[in-house]
């Protein structure tokens, strides 16, 4: 008897209309489409876009050279050399982040004790030569420098959640 | 405009084949243009039913899309394989394309609107379908490629399949209409009821059929194993770019527009208004010339084309085996006889 049934069910291809019927329905739909370069879709504060390194106040570098970041990359993207500044502090004399391996985890700026290395809400960038895909020192803290203002907003709205 | 009326019967008279030339113009320049923006219907519609918007960037609403991608793929090489054969290579998409385009030289767009009024245009039209085959086969064999290779014998065995359901299901459409003539079939679907006149409700296993089997017949969705993208690349026309492509692109368009205006001619009463003969609202749409009606009537069924790929899933090649051997041709066969025996004892409401 199911059998039979099923057999009808086939023959008279109500299944097949239901499945019409869905689409049908889809079609008026309200589409959900971002029109991307006009529209853009919302964006979290914890957004992990191009890195960026971070100033004190003063004008001071945040990094110490802990090199936690370095250890702790999953894609072994960031070097980090280290020095004996003249006025005895511990800084970097290179910090190196190569975009091409670097997966965008956000690993490193949670490691950061000092929040020196930062992943910005920047997604829109491209390089012309493949060295330029390393992000190296300079480079590093022009983006901080540029955009401090919206990452220390960042950082203060995710905050509570660290 | 009485001169250009003199000048067209001058040309009937001494340059018949003048004027013959400027119909086929007349017929094919707007079904190229229909076939254009036929593709541009299908993203639009297929997008809508995946909520997305389709393509929207060329031009207003992306209007000139299809002529955006038709300039693309003029000026793209035509990369012709090393191991290929260079004449049947390049002959595969002008057989696919050619009997689409040669099929409408039989069909009527309006009473008497008919390029050439033969008696045998159902038997020119279903051997000119199965003409398009060959470019498939062709081409797969050509190529010297696997895929295409596969993708062709797929096709070859899916089209000869179809085509019997598709023949007997014609020949219940030639019992009812009693003629082989389009014009013949169509004038034969008129009648007081209108719509409910026409011969896909006392056909309506048959005018599914016919329509399954001529989605089946131009490979598409959910019956595209000749192209199969996910098993087999793109079937038999992995190998072509550039215009050749285009061609082979243009034909499967050409061809689904010819299969719907087919159904609409067989089915759906060509091009009679669905309200002849009702009180009030028929003689309200007296002024509507009947290409019209035939025009909005083979976008209704080609409307079906797009909504069918944008919802089904590709059939497994058996399956479609069995679909076409064990459930159409049975079905046509004891439809014919219903047919059979309603025109023979003249049952009301379609034979009497």
């Amino acid at each position: 008897m199911k059998a039979l049934s099923n057999y009808f069910k086939s023959l008279f291809l109500l299944e097949l209309f239901r499945g019409l019927s869905v689409t049908g329905r889809y079609l008026f739909r309200k589409k959900v489409t971002v029109q991307y370069p006009e529209e853009r879709a919302p964006m979290s504060p914890r957004f992990r876009g191009l890195h960026a390194q971070r100033r004190y106040e003063n004008g001071e570098e945040r990094c110490i050279a802990c090199k936690l970041c370095e250890a702790v990359c999953p894609a072994l993207a960031i070097t980090i050399e280290a020095e004996e500044r003249e006025d005895g502090s511990r800084r970097t004399t290179r910090y190196d982040i190569d975009l091409f391996k670097c997966i965008f985890c956000g690993y490193c700026q949670e490691s950061c004790p000092v929040d020196a290395i930062v992943e910005t809400r920047i997604y829109e960038y491209h390089f012309e030569n493949r060295e330029d895909a390393i992000m190296t020192k300079e480079k590093l803290l022009a983006i901080g420098d540029k955009h401090e203002h919206q990452i220390a907003a960042d950082i203060a709205a995710q905050a509570k959640y660290r | 405009m009485d001169a250009l009326m003199n000048l067209w019967a001058w040309l009937g008279e001494n340059l018949l084949i003048v004027q013959i030339l400027i119909k086929i113009v007349v017929i094919v320049a707007p079904l190229m243009l229909c076939v254009a923006y036929f593709t541009y219907a299908e993203r639009k519609i297929i997008g809508y039913m995946q909520v997305r918007i389709g393509p929207n960037r060329v031009g207003p609403k992306g209007w000139l899309q299809p002529i955006a991608d038709a300039v693309k793929l003029m000026f793209k090489e035509i990369v012709i394989p090393s191991g290929a054969n260079k004449i049947l290579f390049l002959i595969a998409p002008i057989l696919t394309l050619g009997p689409a385009l040669a099929a409408w030289a039989v069909f009527p767009f309006g009473d008497g609107m008919v390029l050439a009024d033969i008696n045998a245009a159902l038997l020119y039209v279903l051997a000119l379908t199965s003409v398009g085959v060959y470019g498939v086969i062709i081409a797969g064999w050509a190529s010297n490629s696997k895929y295409a290779f596969l993708g062709a014998m797929r096709s070859a065995a899916q089209i000869v399949s179809y085509e019997i359901a598709m023949g007997f299901a014609l020949v219940g459409v030639l019992v009812a209409a009693g003629s082989l003539n389009l014009g013949e079939i169509v004038r034969a679907q008129a009648g007081e009821a209108g719509l409910f006149n026409w011969f896909w409700l006392p056909l309506l296993p048959l005018f599914l059929i016919y329509f399954i089997s001529g989605v089946a017949e131009t490979n598409r969705a959910p019956f595209d194993v000749a192209e199969g993208e996910s098993e087999i690349v793109a079937g038999f026309h992995v190998e072509y770019s550039g215009m050749p492509f285009a061609v082979f692109f243009l034909g499967e368009y050409a061809n689904m527009i010819l299969v719907s205006a087919l159904t609409v001619i067989f089915f759906l009463g060509g091009w009679l208004s669905p309200f002849l003969g009702w009180p009030v609202i028929g003689p309200l749409f007296d002024w509507v010339p009947g290409f019209v009606w035939l025009f909005l009537k083979t976008a209704f069924v080609g409307f079906f084309f797009l909504w069918l790929r944008a919802t089904f899933p590709r059939y497994r090649y058996d399956q479609i085996m069995r679909l076409g051997w064990k459930v159409f041709i049975p079905i046509t066969i004891v439809w014919i006889l219903v047919v059979g025996l309603a025109v023979v004892y003249q049952l009301p409401w379609w034979f009497d």
